[in-house]
Order: C-alpha cells, then structure tokens, then sequence
C-alpha cells in the first residue's frame, strides 16, 4: 500500500465546499497515517492480548519455562527491591517524623508509614521498579529473539511461540510480582524501624505491633488484587512490545524502551481505577 | 526476460523420481514491493536444489513460504502433496516436523547451552525418546559436524563457523526429510564455507535428504548442486544443470559464474 503522504508529496489537494476551501497538505496526511498507526497498533494490542487468553487455557503448558521464568523475574529482582523497599520505608520515616511531631502524633508514625506502604507506595513503587527491570528485559530478549530469527526456529521446531514464550512470562510476572511488592512493603517496614530508631529507641515487637495496630483486612486485599493486575501488565506489555518489534537491530531498543513507558503508564492508569473501585467499595 | 522451464533439466532423471516440494504460481509482495511475482519449481526426491540470486531477490521469502513462516499472496505449495496454505495447525505441525531449517543467523538459543539447544526440538518432535535415546542422538549429531567437545557450551562462547555447524546439528537431529537451508555459507570465511558445503553433501548422503539450498555463494553452489535455479526480479530466470550455469553466455549468470 502506498503511503499517503508520498500520494501528496508534489502538490497540495484543495476540495470546495460551499462555503470553505480545505486544503490538503502532506503535513495533513502524515497526521492521517499517525492516526492510523496508532489505531492499528491498538487493535494489534487487543489482538495480542485476546490470543494470549487463548494460549493460557491451551492443552499443553510450558510448565519448565514457567518456573525458569518465576526464577529470572522473583530471585534475580530481589535485590534489587530489597534496598529500595528498605529505603523507601526509611526515607518515609524520617521525613513524616517532623510533621508528626508538631501535632503531637508521633506514635502513629508506624501505623503511618505501614499503612501507605502497603496501600500505595509499596505496589505502586516496586511495580514502577519492576517495569523499569522486567518489562524492558522482556522486550530487548524478545525482540533479539526476532530480530536473530529465534522465534521463527521455535515456530519450525512444532513449538507454538505464544505458549512457550508469551504466556509463560505473563503468569509468570503475574505471578511473582505480587510476591516482590509483599517482600518490598515488610523491608519497608523495616526501614521504618530503623528509621525510628535513628532519632529514639523503639522495640521491634513493639513497632510492628503499633504498625499493624490500625490495620484491616480490608486495607490489605484491594493493594494484594491491584498487584496481581501490575504483574499481569508489566508482563504483557513487555512481551507485546518484544514480540511485535522490526526486524533489524534498532527495533529491541525501541521495543525495550517503549516496553517500560507503556507498561508505567498503565500501571499508574491502574492505580487510578483500583483506587476509584475501592473508593466506591 | 529469460525464463527456461523444467524441459532444461535431464527429463530421465525427473521420471522417476518424486516431487516432495511443488511450488505452483508464487507470488508475495510487502507493501509497495512485489518481491516473488510468479513462481514455479519442483523439488525432487533426494536431489539438491539450489537456489540463487542476488541479495533482495527473494530467496529466503519462497522458503518461509514453504514452511508457513510467511503466507503467500497467490499461488500453492504442496510438501508431500499436501497444500501448505489449507493445512490446519495439527497438520501443519505434522508437515513441519519432517522439514528441517537451517536459518541464515543460526538462530540458536541464547539462553541455552548447545545440548539443550538440540534437545529443545528433539524433545518436541520426536516425544517418545527417553533421555538415553535424546542424548545418544545429541552425540550422533555433534559428531557427525564435528563439535562433540561443544555439549555444554553456551552459543555466545562459539565462533561463527561453529554456530553455523551446530545449527547445522540441530536442524538434522528431528531426522527430517527435507532440509531447507537458508544462505548456509554467509558470513563465514572461505575454508569454513568448504567445510559447511561438505557436510551438506555428507549430511544428504547420509540421511537421504532433499535440500533447497538458498545461496549467492558460487563455491557452495558448486560443490553442493544437483540442479540450480536463478531468481531474478521476482521471476525464475534460469533453470538447469550446473554445467549449464557454467557455460552460459548471458551476463546475469555469468556475472556470478566468473
């Protein structure tokens, strides 16, 4: 197909109307074809999206590749989210400690800092984090993968490229990354300890217990199902991204770069929808 | 344009020998660009069909057309006489596991090693083998490309020539029936591109394979060639005996065939 802005390219298109003159320009049809991009790589999206679903509920499950998966995402992210979960906890504390004090409320400042962890900033940080870790390393292995025509060996060797490669990694992501935001939000916690104990001294059994004082189930389980979608995010936008990228080598950075800017936006997109959902709840 | 039909080849040797590839009226553009505008040609049993052309000409397209990496526009492709495009995915999958590939980057999997590489397809095509078999099979293999020492390296730790042999060993391992090898010598250095056009004919003689065997590489041509064909702007432009390739006073050819 040829592109419209090539159609255009020698002179402008001037059509009459009754009353006005539009005047076509190339500038007009670069815009065009934008927007027909941008339609199209959304409808490639849901796509991707719909045959992924498929593959999950397909007779054969790539269980070995599923546990590798579980192995890169899980073990090889954890230190990574253990020092910023520790500091996120600490750097928490220490800057609420002020505010606390002048009206008074210090002894809520556990109960604080364990409750905005475990609601927003754990999720919302650590998801932020593992887009960054995750989703980019899923779309650079992809899309090498397609660029040195791996996924074509696959697909002539009899093994579906969806199942083995794409649905793996998202249940894997779904999976484990719930787990890295509950381990991030407890070393948060213990950065606040430390925290507090910069300026006094306070017994753990006693801190954790002040934490968890104010606590309801109900403050846990709209984080714990927010979390679970995160993973499910970071993991397909990664994966879309890798496996739709070009064919030459330009294409893994962009798919890697695009992987993590896609998989933020919506992993604050939602943020904003759970947060609504539990507001109305 | 030039276009010398199957009348060139030896008519008693075609006889008798059955097509396991026919290609019918092939034609696959992308976008603007018609890169396979119409054609035809046969595979015989047991020969080695090689397919040459300048780079752009459409080589490596017609053979993912042949095993439905890329969906032709028009035309057919019969693999055993059964039509590639109206296979389902069960059928397909069948098809496929009697064509081997030979991909032009080797196509290995970085994150295994060498022996889970060409395990990798063993392990799915032929699924009744028990570890015992998989592993003498492994060994059979790398000793037939003359890498058993590489078992357990990784394919970042391997040269080019070595890649290309143990791609090589993976595409041969499912014991396929048909061996599709795409720009086998590219990249490699001369001695290597020898030893890899050798182990094409050692490795047909041995399994009794039919290969198309997609190249620009002469050398190659001629020590593998049972039959050639030239692409030319999407179309066949020659077809024939090496020797007929050769003699040929047209420029094209003889612009390869210096």
């Amino acid at each position: 197909m040829k592109k419209l802005s090539s159609v255009i390219k020698v002179k402008p298109i001037r059509i009459n109307t009754s009353k006005h003159t539009i005047r076509l320009t190339e500038k007009t049809f670069v815009k065009i074809e934008n927007a027909n991009y941008f339609f199209t790589d959304v409808a490639n999206f849901f796509m991707f999206f719909s045959l992924t679903v498929k593959e999950t509920f397909s007779r054969q499950f790539e269980f070995k590749e599923f546990l590798r998966q579980c192995y890169q995402i899980g073990y090889k992210t954890l230190a990574l989210i253990s020092v910023i979960g520790f500091i996120i906890g600490l750097v928490l504390t220490i800057q609420a400690r002020p505010a606390l004090v002048t009206f008074g409320a210090v002894a809520m400042l556990p109960n604080m800092v364990a409750l905005s962890l475990i609601k927003e900033m754990g999720p919302v940080i650590t998801a932020l984090i593992c887009a960054g870790k995750i989703g980019s390393g899923m779309g650079a292995e992809i899309g090498s993968m397609k660029v040195t025509e791996q996924i074509d060996a696959m697909e002539v060797s009899s093994t579906n490229p969806m199942r083995y490669l794409i649905v793996t990694r998202v249940l894997a992501a779904t999976l484990m990354i719930p787990l890295l935001i509950l381990y991030a939000d407890l070393l948060g916690i213990l950065g606040s300890w430390v925290g507090v104990n910069i300026k006094g001294e306070v017994n753990y059994v006693l801190f954790f217990t002040q934490s968890f004082s104010h606590f309801q189930f109900s403050d846990f389980v709209p984080a714990l199902i927010k979390s679970f979608f995160f993973g499910g995010v970071i993991g397909f936008v990664g994966c879309y991204k890798g496996y739709t990228a070009g064919r030459g080598t330009e294409s893994v950075g962009k798919a890697a770069n695009s992987a993590v800017v896609l998989s933020s936006l919506l992993v604050i997109i939602v943020d904003l929808i759970a947060v609504q959902i539990t507001d109305m709840l | 344009m030039k276009e010398t039909q199957t009348a060139t080849v030896n008519a008693t040797i075609t006889k008798n020998r059955k097509n396991v590839i026919e290609i019918t009226h092939l034609k696959k553009r992308f976008g603007d660009q018609e890169v396979l505008k119409d054609v035809s040609l046969q595979l015989l049993n047991g020969e080695n069909l090689v397919v040459l052309g300048k780079s752009g000409s459409g080589k490596s397209v017609l053979i993912k057309c042949i095993v439905r990496l890329m969906t032709p526009d028009e035309g057919t492709i019969k693999v055993f006489g059964e039509d590639i495009s109206a296979l389902n995915s069960d059928g397909l999958t069948e098809i496929r596991k009697k064509i081997g590939f030979l991909f032009q980057s080797g196509a290995l999997y970085d994150s295994m090693n060498v022996k889970e590489n060409l395990e990798f397809p063993l392990r799915r095509i032929k699924n009744k083998l028990n570890q015992d078999a998989i592993d003498e099979k492994i060994r059979e293999v790398l000793e037939n490309v003359g890498l058993s020492d590489a078992l357990y390296k990784m394919p970042s730790q391997l040269s080019g020539g070595m890649r290309k042999r143990i791609s090589l060993a993976r595409t041969i391992v499912i014991d396929p029936e048909i061996l599709l090898y795409d720009e086998p010598t590219t990249g490699l250095d001369p001695v290597t591109s020898d030893e890899i056009s050798l182990l094409i004919n050692d490795i047909q003689k041995k399994y009794k394979t039919s290969s198309i065997i997609i190249t620009h590489d002469i050398e190659c041509v001629r020590s593998t060639a049972d039959r050639v064909i030239m692409l030319h702007e999407g179309f066949i432009y020659q077809e024939g005996k090496l020797e007929e390739f050769e003699k040929s006073k047209d420029p094209l050819i003889k612009s390869f065939f210096k």
